[in-house]
């Protein structure tokens, strides 16, 4: 019996060496023929019976020993067998893992749009509401309410467009104002986006165009309270380090009026192409309300002051994305939109 | 408004560069636009005397100069052509390496043979005609007189050596349209003290109502008119001086006495004219509103028919002038005039603008009139005038005049207080300043304490409230004190957009998660571009713009797939192989035509589509994500639209309302268009939609049972409708909660004019789960459903 266990033990691992190059399947069938229930080992518990009584503690041990033994063989056989099986699956399963991905893409705001969306973001957060005022506006809102009168060159045919006698294309989003202002009484702070319209068209300039209003009436508001908002919106919309500058201007609706450069964000203010030299940029006209305007929308000027400001978006965009023809902005080719992932 | 520097200098002691003048009036609110060196173009050309003059060896026109051009040399030999030059005479010598007018060099050569290191210059190769120097005109080289040392700089001895400040003046400040009033400013922004304008004259005894009587009858138009006469004029050429501050600001010398005018036009801002006397008839001026019909022809020679809305000057018999406009040619001018009527008026600059605009004429004086002028500089241009007459000593003043004024000028007198001054600008400026300020602008202050009266200086017509002196005291104080505060006294306010601005953002941003670029175009288009969707009727009840810069941009649209598809168009023409577009923009709907009141302005959503993979139902696509989105459903109906391809264009209902359409450009258009690649247009009625697309999320619990899906391929006629059936399937069955084709097949199998359809039906079990025979069930009901409505059946 001894003998026929060595040889068990000869041929298991003979078996197993020739079958390290099969699969686990070939594997399994060997590991059955030995250790399953009908296997050769088994057989041998089984054969115990057979065994001399004094001899049995001692086969019983070799019996148990080749099994734990063959055991071993085989598990260790399966996980060396598992382990080339995944690798030559691995091998087989590689791809090429630069070839291009599938995702959807996504679009894009016109830019324009997307300076829109900046500037409502930097002041919705002051606590301004946002308001758009009709484009086919009447002559009093775009015109007579801001104080411009019947004769101020600004009226000219050849700048607005005229629907009749009395209804325009609104050249300047500050007739927004007087619709906010007539309904609404202080504290008011609004920021008024929206197209204006001009007769006017070269590479600085388009028929139509964009606006943004801002306006604030309150008790004691100032021109340094125009001078920190318009301080924190250019540091939001261009550079920590961007600095406005105000000088003298004229708006028929504004007393006093400004003009607001911004220190050039290109050269810091030293100087470069894109601000002429000057380290300055106009980027928009802004005033204390004139207080004609707050009468004429039955507020109190006495009580109440404030300021506006109005800036052209397209500018903006052009100065902040570096592109140098507004006619750019109304083609919309597809590969300048595709361009501003924002 | 163009300022010669020397011409300011008259006014004030101006110690700093014209750079730094530049710039302080920059600070003060007048941007100089252009800094121009006057002699910019000619450098290296100096005085030089004729020494000895010979014929050139081997030509006979040429000859050769020795000049003396004192440090820049005794003795320069220079070869010239001209023959109105001698010897001892003394000429402007273009140097070697010198520059001339129009950017001409000179360089040392030889002339057949014989070296000439340089030019003798003509008035023209300098730039200059007569009114800048006597001779300057002649043809030939410009022979200078005496009195100038050799080896000067040619620009002194022209006028050359100037500067020009282009000016530009905001509209709030017509006083400053005039070298005067640009050199008050320059006074108080350098603290030096402004010198008057000489306006002093003797007149002689006798007088202007003697010889001529003036009214006015339209007093509405023209505030204030003064008349004065002036005789025994001697019309001939003015002296250099004058002539060259006219040739400086661009203007050509006529006359003494035009010249005189427009001298004060300049130095002043007052229009002035003068009428030849001799030539009113019945000895009487009047100002009135022209009678229809009327005629006049201007200097210029061009004849014009008045209306009542034009201001005429009239004598007893006829028009002499069309008011603030120009003059009459009947009363001009002329060689022989011998006593005029000098005219000095404030005309109601509104008026002045119209008959300019209405007439298409021009002159310096209405551009002048239509910014405005004031009532005070009327009365003192009168003087300046005057005065000049005397300085020329060209004729004999009256003792006295017309001064015809609807109402005395009374200047602003503001009532105020220092601190409200402060309280606009949020800074503390020292009463002291403000009062200085103030007072070196020429305003009238009296102060006690924290109130002050200030009367504003009489050309300062646009002074209303403390607001401009505020203004006027920050300009002079300097912008760079106001300091950044944060409202510090404003209530707090919440802000942000509104739910409707909300929700546009948000459609948006799902266009754009559906690879959708924005775009921007015109709200106004062309009438053929709705001709070439074939819906040209829309034009009509599209608004119209009254004065467009062209046709192509002449109405409001009511539709944006016009602008859609010219965009698409462009795209495609620059080879770009696909584009996803999307614009969301208003059309315009007038109520009715003309306009009678403020018309709607829908937003409307516009989606357009081409390239590879595109077809109807990848369009399709954006409504369905918008819809999802939002968690509402669209329904879509086979449909037309002039444009679009009959078998491929839907109508988009959302609660059986029409809310957009969509489908495949016409294949005839395409092709007109020459498109090679099929375009898809949508538009929804975002306006409508606006109401359906809530922003409220609210939780549904989650089904507390297992879910069954079954796959049905069922065959129905070719007509029958995949939303028929999907609603079918729906309708039959309460637990039916999604209903999606995957798959449609056609064989001979199925059958001619059959198709078969398979769907995916997901059932929902409400508080029981589902037995399994229960969705056998719905299943069976459902199949009789389909059956018995559109005869479909089972595959």
């Amino acid at each position: 019996m001894q003998e026929h266990i060595e040889r068990i033990r000869a041929d298991i691992a003979a078996g197993i060496e020739k079958v390290k190059d099969g699969t686990r399947q070939e594997l399994f069938e060997l590991k059955m023929k030995y250790l399953g229930k009908t296997g050769e080992i088994s057989a041998l518990s089984k054969g115990m019976r057979d065994v001399p009584a004094e001899q049995r503690p001692a086969m019983g041990k070799l019996v148990s020993e080749v099994r734990a033994w063959a055991e071993e063989q085989f598990d260790q056989t399966e996980a060396l067998l598992k382990k080339k099986e995944l690798e030559a699956r691995y091998k087989s399963e590689r791809i090429d893992v630069t070839m291009p991905a599938r995702f959807a893409e996504t679009g894009t705001l016109h830019p324009v749009n997307i300076v829109k969306k900046e500037i409502i973001e930097c002041f919705e957060g002051m606590g301004f509401d946002i308001y758009e005022g009709p484009e086919i506006e009447k002559d009093y809102y775009n015109f007579q309410a801001l104080n411009i009168p019947a004769d101020h060159p600004a009226r000219d045919m050849q700048d607005t467009f005229f629907i009749t006698g009395e209804y325009l294309l609104r050249s300047q989003t500050s007739s927004g104002q007087i619709r906010v202002m007539e309904n609404k009484k202080p504290p008011i702070k609004i920021l008024s986006p929206g197209r204006v319209y001009r007769s006017d068209s070269d590479a600085t300039h388009s028929p139509m165009f964009h606006q943004m209003e801002g306006l604030v009436v309150d008790k004691g508001i100032t021109l340094c309270d125009l001078k920190g908002i318009l301080d924190e919106f250019a540091r939001r919309m261009f550079t920590k380090e961007t600095k406005t500058r105000l000088r003298p201007s004229y708006f028929p609706f504004t007393e006093p009026s400004v003009e607001v450069d911004l220190s050039c964000h290109n050269c810091g203010g030293k100087g470069c192409r894109i601000c002429k030299g000057t380290g300055w940029i106009e980027i928009l006209g802004a005033g204390m309300v004139n207080r004609r305007v707050l009468e004429n929308c039955g507020i109190d000027p006495d009580e109440y002051t404030g300021f506006a400001f109005g800036m052209g978006l397209e500018r903006i965009a052009m100065i902040k994305y570096g592109i140098n023809d507004m006619r750019y902005l109304f083609e919309n080719d597809v590969r300048l939109l595709k361009q501003f992932k924002d | 408004m163009k300022v010669p520097f020397s011409w300011l200098k008259d006014y004030v002691d101006i110690d700093i560069t014209p750079e730094e003048l530049q710039e302080r009036l920059f600070s003060c609110g007048f941007e100089v636009e252009e800094l121009k060196y006057v002699g910019e173009e000619i450098d290296r050309c100096v005085t030089g005397r004729i020494t000895s003059l010979e014929k050139h060896p081997d030509a006979d026109k040429l000859k050769i100069c020795r000049l003396d051009c004192g440090e820049y040399g005794k003795d320069i030999q220079i070869v010239t052509g001209a023959d109105n030059v001698f010897e001892g005479a003394l000429v402007p010598v273009a140097l070697d390496g010198s520059s001339l007018h129009g950017g001409v060099k000179i360089k040392k050569g030889k002339l057949r043979g014989v070296e000439s290191c340089g030019m003798l210059c003509s008035g023209e190769e300098l730039g200059i005609n007569d009114d800048w120097y006597d001779g300057a005109d002649v043809n030939g080289i410009l022979i200078l007189s005496e009195g100038t040392p050799v080896g000067t700089d040619m620009k002194k001895v022209v006028g050359l050596d100037d500067y020009i400040f282009d000016i530009s003046v905001t509209a709030n400040r017509p006083d400053c349209q005039s070298v005067y009033g640009i050199a008050r400013e320059v006074a108080a922004v350098l603290k030096k003290p402004l010198k008057p304008v000489d306006l002093t004259y003797e007149s002689s005894d006798f007088s202007t109502s003697g010889r001529v009587y003036v009214h006015v009858e339209a007093p509405d138009l023209c505030p204030r008119y003064i008349a004065h006469y002036v005789r025994g004029l001697k019309i001939e050429k003015s002296p250099l001086w004058l002539r060259r501050r006219l040739a400086l600001s661009g203007l050509r010398a006529i006359n003494n006495v035009v010249d005189i005018t427009n001298f004060v036009l300049l130095e002043l801002g007052q229009p002035m004219h003068a009428f030849d006397l001799s030539k009113v008839e019945k000895n009487e001026i009047c100002v009135r509103r022209a009678k229809e019909g009327e005629k006049i022809v201007t200097l210029d020679e061009k004849e014009f028919e008045l209306t009542a809305n034009n201001l005429v000057i009239c004598d007893g018999v006829k028009p002499v002038a069309l008011a603030g406009v120009m003059g009459g040619l009947n009363s001009g001018i002329a060689e022989t005039t011998a006593e005029v009527l000098f005219e000095s008026a404030k005309f109601e600059r509104a008026n002045i603008r119209r008959t300019s605009r209405a007439l298409g004429q021009k002159s310096d004086s209405s551009a002048r009139f239509e910014k405005g002028v004031d009532a005070y500089t009327t009365g003192i241009a009168i003087n300046r005038a005057l005065n000049l007459i005397e300085a020329l000593g060209c004729g004999q003043i009256a003792c006295d005049r017309f001064d015809i004024e609807d109402k005395s000028v009374a200047p602003a007198v503001v009532k105020t207080k220092y601190s409200k001054i402060n309280a606009l600008l949020g800074i503390e400026v020292p009463k002291e300043e403000i009062k200085n300020i103030l007072k070196r602008l020429n305003f009238n202050v009296s102060a006690k304490g924290d109130d002050i009266t200030v009367t504003a200086p009489a050309y300062r017509e646009d002074i209303e409230g403390y607001p401009d002196l505020a203004e006027e005291v920050i300009r002079m104080y300097g912008y760079d004190h106001i300091r950044g505060a944060f409202l510090p006294t404003a209530k707090v306010t919440g802000g942000g957009f509104t739910d409707a601005q909300r929700t546009e953002e948000r459609v948006k941003r799902i266009a754009r998660g559906q690879d959708y670029n924005e775009i921007i175009t015109y709200s106004f288009i062309s009438p053929k571009d709705y001709a070439q969707l074939r819906i040209g009727g829309e034009a009509e009840r599209a608004i119209r713009i009254k004065n467009p810069i062209g046709e192509d941009m002449s109405i409001m649209r009511t539709t944006l797939a016009p602008s859609m598809l010219t965009t698409l168009v462009r795209n495609i023409r620059r080879g770009n192989p696909r584009a996803r577009l999307f614009e969301l923009a208003n059309v315009y709907i007038a109520k009715q035509l003309p306009l009678a009141e403020m018309p709607e302005e829908r937003k409307t959503l516009c989606f357009g589509v081409y390239g590879a993979g595109e077809d109807f139902f990848s369009a399709k696509g954006v409504f369905e994500a918008i819809a999802s989105e939002f968690g509402i459903r669209f329904a879509y109906r086979a449909a037309e639209k002039p444009f679009l391809h009959p078998g491929k264009c839907a109508e988009v209902l959302l609660e059986g309302e029409k809310v957009g359409y969509l489908g495949e450009l016409a294949p005839d258009i395409a092709e007109g268009l020459a498109l090679e690649v099929n375009v898809y247009i949508g538009e929804l009625d975002f306006a409508k939609l606006q109401g359906s697309l809530s922003s409220a999320l609210r939780f549904k619990p989650l089904p507390a049972h297992p879910e069954a899906v079954r796959d049905l391929a069922l065959v129905a006629d070719e007509e029958v409708f995949c939303a028929d059936i999907e609603k079918g399937i729906s309708d039959a069955c309460k637990y039916v909660t999604a209903v999606k084709l995957f798959d449609v097949y056609r064989s001979e199998q199925i059958g001619a004019g059959k198709k078969s359809m398979a769907f995916s039906v997901t059932f929902t079990p409400h508080e029981n789960a589902f037995k399994p025979e229960d969705v056998d069930g719905y299943v069976k009901r459902i199949l009789k459903s389909l059956g018995e409505k559109f005869g479909i059946a089972l595959r």
